[in-house]
């Protein structure tokens, strides 16, 4: 049995207390936008923010995490992937398969809250998890383009169609 | 299947090596329904829209829904195709939206939508002329429809974005209020059809957004991994560690009362399998199951042992195919000076980041199965052969696979795993997920190979003969042994063809002589993203300059002139010299390397400049790629793919090999088996130099110039060649 906060809602949750968090979230609490690639901490698809630190939830046991802990997914991230790291996302077109995906935004924003104007050093010490489509190039270049924009406003940069 | 009629079996039988020889390269034939009456015509729900032809579904509020059949794994063929239809639709690209249809209404509709498999970078160049004459078909009876309504000439209309005007008449509709007249209008016969210059379009060619990406910002994107059913189970499995090894026994009772367990189930004779109500449980009771194989005495034990195997093909008295100009091993003999070197590449996993994974469903009469697929109709296939059920009982879903690179193609192991699996549980869905460590172990890996190579040179640093011998494992031999002519495998000698078009050698010689020595090993091996180009690409254009320094030559004029009769080669060779000003002094301690290949029809090349350290830390600054695809479909995607591809073979090149030990893969995650991260990405600019007289792909062609311009970076920086790779294995001072 665990109580998890994730998204602002709290769920409770029938579990071994050995279950990675990175399970509990997918299986149990029923949000797959957080990835498994490796069951190792060592993609980063499976990132997820606790208390605004990015973590990588395949290699924390569940019966670890504290009820008041706060846990953020890729679903809660934004309403309406309205954060500026996703508007950069999109007006970039990052994504090509998108399966790592939720785990670099959620690197990234992370970052971003942390450093709001990072140089490149700080990004490729802060963005260390795996894409095997090779979208490093367009990750770099959408989190300086988010880190210009207003947090939680607009951007004129930002027409990415179907938004 | 016993009791299956004969005329099911040869019709499955047919369809089986249909898929397969597509798997393997073959385009296949495809005829639109000319037949205006034709099931093709089916008049789908009022609010689904109305389906003019098989590729094009309009709304009353005139979105138009283009079907997609080829697969969308992260390359932009999606997109691609969109565009190329919307292009002759003549519709508003901002109300296109895509629907993936599934191999059973394609066998259903006799094939209406061609081939579904997407690999060997075919997703476009090999279905633009069917896809873009049915948008067009679509838009003439739309027009049509129009013509009909206002009693009007249909040569008087005009279409733009949707809309169709009558000048004269000042009239206008949209496409939403004549697509139900427009689907009972006979079809045009698709010869008839005059499609546009390329040159003249205005969606397609164009550096157009994706129309997939909103899903993969917020979690939304579903993928089979992420699918639930009702009453679905979920299954872990563990296949025999050795290749060819069989499961002897296990011990049920050691998991015996965990939770959620719901049974352990032999999979053939090979594999073993948990299955339970969630999958953690599943992979953790498994984990838990002693298990005890029975190895393969055949195997290999260890990476010497196959590299012994490869080596003693230098010396073989035959080959397995070849080409070959006047008398090269002669000419070097006599030669005024001659180079030799030999390379190596090793084993290599594919390792996409969503695992091998298929959710399973089998009742009496019914077969279905949820894959993420690169060629669903092989899906299909493995589905019905597994099942035991004919194909029309058999139904796949797709959803787009996180990565492919050529894992997810032919081969279909975790569809009949799946099958296997759920056959113990009728009518239930059963959701197999490998770990990433089952998906390391089990994969069909890039073949490991071995180059001899030898070159004459005359007084003057002319190249007078090449002599290249590969000794290696063959794909062919392994998956599609009907391919294999009287024991030679031509394949594996890809990017050395004489002939233009598809993989053709740029370089000439007076005397060559290239040929392919077979070395297989009981590890399996498939198509790995470029399949062969990538590794005879290093040991081509690598040699290239080894030859061109021992001629005190510069590696780009040496190229330039042996390449008089190959000008695309030529041409895409030039546009990244110039690009990255080869020739024009670089900073203090920075080298550049230059290569070039054809691969998938397309014309690649690449500049590197790098920098070694003096302890021998490599540091790779920038990349030009070039690419002339002949047609380009999506300018951004391109670059997309060219970018992707300096991650892709720089990780290859940086760390990326499968080392043998007791016969059994020893890199099992990405702590061993190393990804390239974000902090290694080089400066990638992309520049597209299209022709317009051919259609080549794009999802693989860049790779294979990647590593060789890097490692020839590295050999003007340490003024050492590299031979074998990766990297991290060599002391590069």
């Amino acid at each position: 049995m665990a109580k998890l906060n994730i998204n602002g809602r709290v769920h409770n949750v029938q579990v071994e207390p050995e279950t990675p968090l990175l399970w509990v979230i997918r299986e149990q609490v029923g949000l797959t936008g957080t990835k498994y690639g490796c069951g190792v901490a060592q993609c980063g698809a499976c990132s997820v923010h606790i208390n605004g630190e990015v973590m990588r939830s395949c290699s924390i046991r569940v019966g670890d995490v504290k009820t008041t802990d706060k846990i953020v997914t890729i679903e809660g991230l934004s309403p309406n992937s309205s954060h500026p790291i996703q508007k950069a996302w999109l007006a970039i077109d990052v994504p090509q398969c998108g399966y790592c995906q939720s785990g670099q935004i959620m690197a990234a924003a992370a970052l971003l809250k942390k450093n709001p104007k990072p140089t490149d050093k700080d990004i490729d010490e802060a963005m260390t998890n795996i894409c095997r489509c090779g979208t490093y190039q367009r990750i770099r270049t959408a989190v300086h383009m988010a880190a210009e924009m207003p947090a939680g406003g607009k951007s004129a940069a930002v027409t990415g169609q179907k938004a | 299947m016993k009791n299956r009629s004969s005329k099911t079996k040869l019709s499955r039988r047919t369809f089986v090596v249909g898929t397969t020889a597509a798997g393997g390269g073959l385009a296949l034939g495809f005829h639109m329904p000319a037949d205006a009456a034709s099931s093709a015509r089916a008049q789908t729900a009022q609010n689904e829209g109305v389906e003019v032809n098989a590729w094009v579904v309009i709304k009353p509020d005139d979105t138009c829904m283009i079907r997609i059949a080829r697969t969308e794994m992260g390359q932009g063929t999606k997109t691609g195709l969109a565009q190329l239809v919307a292009e002759e639709l003549e519709c508003d690209w901002k109300k296109v939206t895509t629907d993936s249809i599934t191999p059973g209404q394609n066998l259903a509709r006799k094939r209406v939508w061609g081939e579904m498999g997407t690999g060997g970078s075919r997703g476009i160049r090999t279905s633009h002329d069917y896809v873009r004459r049915g948008g067009a078909a679509a838009r003439m009876m739309l027009l049509q429809a129009a013509a009909d309504q206002w009693k009007v000439p249909v040569g008087e209309l005009a279409v733009s974005d949707g809309i169709i005007s009558h000048a004269a008449t000042k009239r206008t509709i949209s496409y939403g209020k004549v697509a139900a007249a427009a689907a009972k209008v006979p079809a045009p016969d698709p010869k008839s059809i005059t499609l546009k210059d390329p040159r003249s379009w205005k969606i397609a060619g164009k550096a157009i957004k994706r129309l997939d990406t909103a899903d993969k910002l917020n979690g939304s994107k579903i993928f089979v991994i992420d699918t639930k059913l009702p009453g679905m189970l979920c299954a872990a499995i563990k296949d025999c560690p050795v290749f060819g090894g069989k499961l002897k026994s296990y011990d049920e009772s050691k998991i015996a009362g965990r939770p959620g367990v719901k049974g352990v189930y032999k999979v053939k004779d090979s594999g073993v399998a948990v299955v339970a109500d969630t999958w953690y449980r599943a992979k953790s009771a498994l984990e838990a199951l002693p298990i005890v194989w029975d190895d393969n005495p055949n195997a290999y034990p260890t990476d010497a042992a196959i590299a012994a195997h490869l080596r003693e093909g230098f010396d073989a008295a035959t080959n397995n195919g070849d080409r070959r100009n006047g008398d090269a091993v002669k000419a070097i003999e006599g030669a005024a000076r001659r180079v030799d070197a030999i390379y190596a590449t090793p084993f290599l996993a594919h390792a996409t980041m969503e695992p091998m994974n298929c959710i399973a469903k089998v009742s009496a009469d019914k077969a279905e199965a949820w894959v993420p697929s690169q060629n669903a109709e092989a899906s299909l296939a493995a589905l019905s052969e597994a099942s035991g059920l004919p194909l029309d009982k058999c139904e796949v879903y797709r959803s787009d696979p996180g990565g492919g690179f050529g894992r997810r193609g032919g081969t279909q192991d975790y569809v009949h795993q799946a099958v296997a699996i759920a056959k113990n549980f009728p009518n239930t869905p059963i959701k197999l997920i490998w770990s990433r460590e089952e998906d390391m172990a089990h994969d069909f890996y890039r073949p490991i190979s071995q180059a001899k190579m030898a070159a004459g040179l005359d007084e003057q640093g002319n190249l007078i003969a090449l002599h290249v011998r590969i000794s290696g494992q063959s794909i062919n031999a392994f998956l599609n042994p009907a391919l294999l002519s009287g024991g030679k495998d031509m394949r594996q000698l890809q990017g050395y063809d004489v002939a233009a078009g598809d993989a053709q050698l740029g370089y000439a010689a007076p005397n060559m002589l290239i040929e392919y020595v077979m070395r297989n090993t009981h590890v399996p091996v498939g198509p790995w993203r470029g399949v062969n180009t990538n590794q005879n690409a290093v040991y081509m254009e690598c040699f290239m300059d080894e030859v061109a320094r021992t001629a005190g030559k510069d590696p780009l004029e040496f190229r330039r002139s042996l390449m008089g009769n190959f000008p695309k080669h030529l041409a895409i060779l030039n546009a990244v010299a110039e690009k990255a000003e080869w020739g024009k002094p670089l900073p203090a301690g920075v080298h550049r390397g230059i290569a070039q290949f054809n691969g998938y029809g397309t014309y690649s090349a690449a500049v590197a400049e790098v920098s070694v350290s003096d302890a021998g830390k490599l540091k790779v600054h920038r990349m030009v790629l070039g690419v002339n695809c002949g047609h380009p479909v999506n300018l951004d995607q391109i670059a997309a793919q060219c970018e992707g591809s300096v991650a892709f073979g720089l990780t290859a090149a940086l760390y990326g090999e499968c080392p043998v030990k007791d016969g059994r893969m020893t890199s099992l995650n990405f702590d061993t088996y190393q990804i390239m991260r974000l902090a290694e990405m080089p400066k990638v600019e992309t520049i597209i130099v299209p022709t317009y007289d051919f259609w080549g792909g794009i999802g693989e062609p860049t790779i294979s110039v990647v590593t060789p311009a890097v490692l020839n970076a590295i050999h003007a920086a340490t003024g050492k060649p590299v031979r074998s790779l990766p990297l991290k294995n060599l002391k590069l001072v």
